[in-house]
């Protein structure tokens, strides 16, 4: 009689390619969403823009001339014109990147790091601890950002410091809440469960197999807010409480050229245009990263 | 790593590895804004029972029985409310035995694959967490993980480095079998751990198990709903409704001559291969009761054929034979006021 034994180890793999991890993976993917990978070519621009802003700018931003104040887009020698001030638009455009990425990326950076660490904490342990971390945290969340923002950086003072604070002050709860709700999903998952079982204990479980499941997830909702950031605190710069004149920033720049909006309305809107396209940019990048990460089993 | 562990005490000897007493779980439901509402889910009733060196005790019953959450319990993923766990003759939680020690010793396979393995660590990482846990150094750790995924038949060259969204559900079972190991324990609780695999892969590791148990002389709680996969394991069955134990005894005698009107029914449920032992019991029907108010008395006399008014007022207590065979059911308690069950005479004579 025919006798079969099946070892496992002899059955072949069903998959035999080389074994690749998720990162890598998630890479592969974003690189096939062209939309994604045009979003970042267009931040990989702004961020040279903001690096060497200053060689690459034809004029020195600060140079005003009386005599070629609000000159039109095309007007030889200023490709984009000039600004109230005769200082040329092209230059403080690209100055001013530096600036705006600055006020509009930190923010969300230092919230990122403090609002991961209160949403895991408040995740992980969940009950009571969570309870008191969570609805503080509504306290917050209960304002509009627009209107906490105003009115932190008008309690603080202005100036750049004390707008980047009153940023992150508005960022922590929505990371918070977005890291808090991962991290219970995860904290539910069986391998915690088995991690717990094998004698862990809390601290080594979140470094080893919480982090890595939910520092993702936050990381993209954390992108698709540097463009509300971009905004707040171009809004928060035009009310003049964020960066002084003259210098170089979006918002400013905005708040400055709205008195010549009926003599040059392009050149008003060219600040505008720029905080447009690197909020989209940034939108579209976090949208490609969510896509690229939601690889199912 | 050191696979040859020695042997441990035959089936049967004297002191059990593992002893439950007065275990209870209940959960508290959540009252709403108008106060009502507010039960009480008796997930886990007041269950004793105990696990002998070397056997495995099948554990078996509906679902919402409280299979799962006895385990969990076990383990103390969720802590009990009240209840004795003795490992080895010592109290888990004592001074005697840390609970982290227990757990080196104890170890736990849940039923999803996929769920229970970190989707961002390697099989090999995933398999060596614990014993780092437990102080071995990282190299020992991996070596150990590889050792043991060959122990499990996947060769350690081709699939250590794989993450688990890469293996199959057979595949993953067997890492996770991998893990529960590599902290060496002597009992693992498996909590419906061949319930979601293919019936051919299910027989594999089924077998798989019953290898590793006779190699490692393991001790395992295999909590099912298959009945038949049960049979084929257990050496001893323990049969749950509505959080409490109702029957209790060695596997051959639960199912060739079930005690409890429960067993019986549910052992009918499995359709026989031969036309000439077709069982008449009645099969049953409905669901369960509702574990958040449970029929006072015995809590199957809802659904019990042989229920007599006796059944809704007294709640049976489990008793055993002398060959550790327990059924908690009226009808096998002398002078219970049942008219079925035995006078306290007959008993005594």
């Amino acid at each position: 009689m025919l006798n079969i034994t099946v070892d496992p180890s002899k059955v072949p793999a069903v998959v035999t390619e080389k074994s690749t991890g998720y990162w890598r993976n998630v890479g592969q993917r974003f690189m096939r969403d062209k939309l994604a990978m045009f979003a970042g070519f267009v931040i990989l621009l702004l961020l040279i823009m903001a690096i060497f802003g200053p060689w690459l700018a034809p004029h020195d931003p600060f140079a005003s001339s009386i005599m070629k104040r609000l000159k039109p887009i095309g007007f030889p020698g200023h490709l984009l014109g000039t600004d109230e001030l005769g200082r040329d638009m092209l230059t403080r455009l690209i100055v001013g990147t530096k600036l705006s990425l600055f006020m509009g990326i930190t923010p969300v950076i230092l919230a990122f790091c403090i609002g991961s660490v209160i949403g895991l904490i408040a995740g992980y342990a969940g009950g009571t601890v969570n309870t008191v971390i969570m609805r503080t945290i509504d306290v917050f969340y209960a304002f509009p950002s627009v209107l906490l923002a105003i009115a932190l950086s008008g309690v603080l003072g202005a100036g750049i410091t004390n707008s980047l604070i009153s940023l992150t002050i508005v960022f922590i709860p929505p990371i918070a809440r977005v890291a808090e709700s991962v991290t219970t999903q995860i904290r539910s998952r069986d391998f915690v469960d088995a991690a717990r079982a094998s004698g862990a204990n809390a601290f080594t479980i979140v470094r080893v197999h919480v982090l890595g499941n939910v520092l993702g997830p936050i990381f993209v909702y954390a992108t698709s807010l540097i463009a509300v950031s971009m905004i707040l605190a171009s809004g928060l710069s035009f009310l003049g409480l964020g960066v002084k004149p003259p210098e170089p920033e979006w918002g400013l720049m905005l708040n400055t050229l709205r008195t010549a909006i009926y003599v040059q309305p392009w050149i008003a809107a060219l600040p505008g245009v720029m905080i447009f396209i690197t909020s989209i940019a940034f939108n579209l990048l976090s949208d490609g990263l969510r896509t690229a990460m939601e690889i199912k089993n | 790593m050191d696979t040859t562990v020695k042997k441990e005490a035959a089936p049967g000897s004297a002191q059990p590895l593992l002893m439950v007493k007065h275990l209870i779980k209940h959960f508290a439901l959540k009252k709403d804004v108008f106060g009502r509402g507010g039960g009480v889910v008796r997930a886990v009733d007041d269950i004793d029972f105990l696990v002998r060196q070397g056997e495995t005790l099948g554990v078996v019953g509906e679902s919402g029985c409280g299979k799962s959450t006895t385990a969990r319990l076990l383990m103390n993923l969720t802590p009990p409310d009240n209840g004795d766990i003795i490992f080895d003759g010592r109290s888990v939680g004592s001074r005697d035995l840390s609970l982290k020690e227990f757990r080196r010793q104890a170890q736990m396979v849940f039923q999803d694959s996929y769920a229970s393995l970190n989707p961002r660590l390697t099989i090999e990482d995933s398999v060596a967490f614990a014993p780092q846990v437990h102080g071995v150094s990282k190299e020992d750790a991996v070596e150990r993980a590889r050792d043991l995924l060959r122990r499990v038949g996947l060769d350690p060259n081709r699939f250590a480095e794989r993450y688990p969204h890469e293996l199959s559900g057979g595949q993953r079972q067997r890492v996770n079998i991998a893990r529960a190991l590599a902290l060496q324990p002597r009992l693992i609780i498996l909590d419906e751990a061949v319930s979601a695999l293919d019936k051919s892969v299910e027989a594999q590791v089924l077998n798989l198990l019953l290898d590793l148990k006779e190699d490692f002389g393991l001790t395992y709680v295999f909590i099912s709903h298959d009945l038949n996969v049960v049979r084929y394991i257990s050496d001893r069955v323990m049969v749950m409704y509505l959080g409490q134990v109702v029957e209790i005894g060695d596997c051959e005698t639960l199912f060739e001559q079930p005690k409890h009107p429960y067993t019986r029914a549910l052992l009918s449920s499995v359709p026989s291969m031969d036309p000439d032992n077709r069982t008449e019991e009645p099969p049953l029907s409905g669901d369960p009761p509702n574990p958040i108010n449970p029929p006072s008395g015995c809590r199957f006399h809802t659904r019990c054929v042989h229920a007599q008014a006796i059944c809704s007022q007294t709640m049976p207590a489990l008793v055993s034979d002398q060959a550790g065979h327990g059924v908690a059911c009226l009808m096998h308690i002398a002078g219970s006021g049942h008219t079925d069950a035995p006078s306290a005479q007959q008993e005594v004579a």
